[in-house]
């Protein structure tokens, strides 16, 4: 029998099992990491934005240092890459994009959406990030600078987009519910509904 | 390698190391050869090109280097910016 005719989960307890024995990682670590991985999600990213709107000092903290904000949040930074956090104005809106391959930051945002994986998202954020911006009805005034942050190396980026209009009073948590990871990737901004 | 202030002008070198051999770039290829301006230090990691292929790394500065797209694409309308993570490796000053 081979071993791709085995239930998965004897295959993964099989390898548990011998990186345990090698000493390499403990089953206790692997399901912390797989505890982790879950728990990352869009949901993350939106808590830090919607604290950075009502907290002005959060929103100096996530602007100088997004790892140190995210884990002030109980979000689990322990072995991912710096998360940097670029903060969109009147002036310049940010758009993220990894042209070499698919950066992202997992930890707050969680998995990529499949667009952002794809050549011609990459191709083109950094050519034509207009023109990407209008396929999601993002219209931004002409005055309005882009800067288009490409995710190169160490680093990880998020976009802390611009709180909307007639949102005066809100709670964090219904702050939180309007923040998507399109907005903190930049390609759509958030809107009251 | 200079150590470089935010503000400096910047040039990237213009080299293929792929062109000699198995390699690991986190450079793209469109700002080789291109000025840009430094807007700031993001600390010093390990150099990739490296430790993608298991050997020695040493630790090198990483910068955000911003470049105006009429720079990298000289028939890009309207005008917008790219920023993006560069080693010191890479940079010349200007």
């Amino acid at each position: 029998m081979k071993w791709e005719q085995y239930p998965e989960e004897r295959v993964f307890a099989a390898l548990r099992s011998v990186l345990s024995a090698k000493g390499l990682v403990t089953d206790a670590e692997i399901f912390e990491t797989i505890a982790v991985t879950e728990r990352a999600s869009p949901e993350q990213g939106a808590r830090m934005v919607a604290k950075a709107w009502v907290d002005p000092d959060y929103r100096a903290l996530l602007l100088r240092d997004g790892t140190r904000a995210a884990e002030l949040l109980n979000i689990t930074m322990r072995g991912a890459p710096p998360l940097g956090v670029a903060e969109n104005t009147p002036d310049v809106h940010h758009l993220v994009v990894c042209t070499l391959c698919s950066c992202y930051p997992r930890a707050v945002l969680g998995y990529p959406p499949f667009w952002y994986k794809s050549v011609a998202y990459r191709a083109r954020a950094v050519r034509d990030p207009r023109g990407v911006l209008a396929e999601w009805g993002t219209v931004l005034p002409e005055s309005t600078r882009i800067r288009v942050v490409d995710s190169t190396a160490d680093y990880r980026w998020m976009v802390l987009p611009l709180r909307p209009a007639n949102t005066e009073g809100w709670s964090e948590e219904r702050l939180a519910k309007l923040v998507r990871a399109t907005d903190m990737i930049g390609v759509t901004v958030p809107k009251v509904p | 390698m200079p150590t470089l202030e935010p503000g400096a002008k910047v040039r990237v070198r213009l080299d293929w190391p792929e062109a000699r051999g198995p390699a690991h770039i986190r450079t793209p290829h469109y700002v080789r050869g291109r000025e840009g301006t430094l807007v700031r230090s993001l600390g010093e990691f390990r150099n990739p090109e490296d430790l993608a292929f298991a050997r020695p790394a040493p630790v090198l500065p990483l910068y955000h280097v911003l470049f105006s797209a009429k720079d990298l694409w000289p028939d890009t309308r309207p005008e917008h910016d790219v920023l993006v993570e560069l080693y010191g490796s890479w940079l010349e000053a200007l």
